[in-house]
């Protein structure tokens, strides 16, 4: 495999010191950040091969890839913009996986909150900015948050896969709110592109100061810091990876497992649907279906390059959300078609999971030489 | 009878008649390939990546080529493809099936869309039809019956695969691999191949699924062509109960179901338009809560499945 190549390359190179000691405390630590470091340079090369196909040079490609994701303080704010729903989404999908549940409806509960917080900033005409806003994101969690237990709670009482099910949900949120956007909800005066009315520029949460940042971006920083917390730090969370782990022994010391699932799914939920409501209150002003953007299915391989953590979902948010930035230099520069953003997710998504069989196989982060 | 104008609501169940038989095909293909899949021990997310891309190479070798049945080989070709990459990497210790499915359905549309992009704007030659209508002169009942060669391929693999799966060498082997990998390792057999030979022929069927689309109906080539019939395929298996049979009578129903909004949009009701449109998942899901059950396994589901361990 590719992967494998590049990853006992990256190995040779900056080799610690041969303290076993050290490797023992650190080596998985070490393993986390290599391995996907590794799929993720063995996916850029494979990425420049197909586009060198094309005729395009991959050194231009790399580098115009740097310029628009993290080479100017424009592209930097661009890339965090775009990480910021991305965090949110990844949640949706590595909260459940604490507990061994694949959750890849991030899409649809983004939908329904967006839905939600809109329809509650339009029914307080007057109310006080911030009012509004708190219930935007109230409203946003608390229905992206239900989308989710709905997937949890089949799986739970019912046994409905909820993977499968997740997805359905993506496509059945997708059309309650063209149904909505099209019908009751529509702004008549939106004739090309229906939308609802606007919230109004004075219930927008505006940016960072000094920045062209939205505040979405705080949201998803402490979504993620207190997910972690969550998980490593409290019983609540210590329970959910017992459960996540071995079902059974969770039974048997008596966890409450259908309890941890709906909770969890409820946070995950309550996550996208928050990105959701940043998406309308940041970016978009109104619902229409622009909001069906994909941050959803970007969040998916988010959460599995993060490898499910909470914190790692941070700089791999960035990450990604720097490679979305650049698309659009890459279409104007390189006149590579919009859907080549997607080509490359995909072909990292692929390496990621491939690269999952490499765990304990490097024999030097072992520390027993 | 004769007048082709007064049948007015009529319309509607003919449509969907009609639709049951256009929009059932792809449903039809691809739960079929993935029937093979899920009953070697596999499960196939990736469907839909296969089937756009099929449905993107189908439509650029018969434009190229000016044959569109050389379209629909190239779809199966690329569609096996992609069931390669699937197995291949699904081998390897320690990688979740539905993970690297998801992977493949976002990889596959992409790579569709990427490569697609310049046949948006041309024509390619379709495939062609059947005139089943024949016998009357209402043009709505006509053009119901106007039936594409692959949905009777499509009809005809069901019970094949059905007595396949029941009485052949090759289907007893499948289905030992997804009962018991021990008992296939037991008797000389490789599991890693067999799934790998089942996960190319279910990709095949999908990605010839995939043609249909753009051949066929609609018949063109863009990047909203399938919203989700690959995945509602694979969920449509589980509600088939891993049985190509059903399979068959699932996949019509579901056409019809998808043929309802259209249906109720040609003879003007246009409110709900979207809400039918998802008529199919919403059918999906009610009959995935209707018939699991936390308490069992599914009845006929094969044991190495991992959705339904």
């Amino acid at each position: 495999m590719t992967s494998e190549a590049v990853d006992s390359a990256d190995a040779a190179g900056p080799a610690p010191a041969a303290d076993p000691g050290f490797l023992q405390r650190y080596g998985t630590t070490i393993e986390y950040i290599l391995i996907p470091g590794a799929a993720l340079v063995g996916a850029l090369i494979v990425f420049g091969i197909f586009v060198a196909l094309f005729g395009k040079n991959p050194l231009d490609l790399y580098f115009y890839m740097y310029q628009g994701a993290f080479g100017t303080w424009f592209s930097w704010q661009n890339t965090l913009t775009r990480a910021a729903p991305l965090i949110l989404t990844a949640l949706c999908t590595a909260l459940p996986a604490q507990l061994g549940m694949v959750i890849i409806g991030g899409e649809g509960a983004l939908l329904i909150g967006a839905l939600a917080a809109t329809s509650m900033a339009l029914a307080m005409p007057g109310a006080p900015p911030l009012a509004v806003q708190i219930a935007m994101a109230g409203a946003g969690m608390a229905a992206g948050g239900l989308w989710i237990v709905l997937s949890g709670a089949l799986r739970q009482y019912r046994g409905v896969n909820e993977t499968i099910s997740s997805l359905l949900l993506v496509y059945i949120g997708l059309a309650i709110l063209n149904h909505l956007v099209e019908g009751a909800m529509r702004d008549p005066a939106s004739l090309n592109k229906p939308s609802t009315r606007e919230i109004g520029a004075a219930n927008m949460i505006g940016t960072i100061p000094g920045t062209d940042v939205h505040w979405g971006l705080v949201f998803g920083l402490i979504a993620a810091v207190a997910s972690y917390i969550l998980i490593y730090h409290t019983v609540f969370g210590f329970a959910a990876r017992v459960a996540g782990g071995n079902i059974r022994a969770a039974k048997i010391v008596g966890l409450g497992v259908g309890k941890l699932i709906l909770t969890i799914c409820f946070l995950a939920g309550a996550a996208a649907g928050l990105a959701g409501m940043v998406e309308v209150a940041a970016v978009q002003g109104r619902t229409n279906a622009n909001l069906a953007a994909g941050y959803g299915f970007t969040g998916i391989l988010v959460a599995f390059l993060a490898r499910q953590n909470p914190l790692a979902i941070i700089p791999v948010a960035i990450l990604l959300g720097g490679i979305s930035a650049s698309g659009g230099l890459l279409q104007r520069r390189l006149g590579l078609p919009d859907a080549s953003v997607m080509v490359l997710q995909g072909i990292i998504f692929v390496f990621v999971l491939a690269s999952d069989a490499l765990y304990g196989r490097i024999g030097f982060l072992k520390g027993k030489s | 009878m004769a007048d082709a104008s007064s049948i007015g609501l009529w319309t509607v169940p003919l449509a969907v008649l009609g639709g049951a038989i256009r929009v059932s095909t792809p449903f039809l293909f691809v739960s079929l390939g993935e029937c093979i899949t899920e009953r070697s021990g596999r499960i196939n997310l990736g469907l839909e990546g296969t089937l756009v891309m099929g449905a993107m190479s189908a439509y650029g070798i018969s434009y190229l080529s000016g044959s569109p049945w050389l379209g629909v080989l190239a779809a199966g070709i690329t569609g096996a493809l992609f069931g390669a990459l699937h197995a291949g990497i699904c081998s390897l210790p320690r990688v979740n099936d539905i993970a690297v499915g998801i992977a493949l359905m976002l990889f596959g549309t992409g790579l569709a869309f990427y490569l697609g992009k310049p046949l948006i704007e041309p024509t390619a030659p379709r495939l062609p039809a059947i005139d089943f209508g024949w016998w009357s002169d209402i043009p709505q009942v006509r053009a119901a019956l106007r039936i594409n060669v692959l949905f009777l391929i499509g009809v005809a693999i069901a019970p094949l695969l059905y007595w396949a799966f029941k009485s052949t060498r090759w289907g007893l082997l499948v289905r030992t691999a997804g009962e018991s990998a021990d008992a296939a390792r037991a008797m000389g057999h490789s599991v890693l191949l067999i799934r790998l030979r089942a996960t190319m022929v279910g990709g095949f069927l999908a990605g010839i699924g995939g043609s249909f689309l753009s051949l066929f109906y609609p018949g063109s080539w863009n990047e909203g062509l399938s919203s989700g019939q690959g995945i509602t395929a694979v969920a449509l298996v589980i509600f088939a109960r891993w049985d190509p049979m059903l399979c068959l009578w699932a996949s019509l129903a579901f056409g019809g179901a998808a043929a309802l909004g259209p249906a109720l949009q040609s003879v003007g009701v246009t409110s709900g338009y979207h809400l039918f449109n998802a008529a199919p998942y919403i059918l999906t899901l009610a009959i995935m809560i209707i018939t699991c059950s936390p308490k069992r396994t599914l009845t006929g589901a094969p044991a190495e499945l991992s959705i339904t361990k």
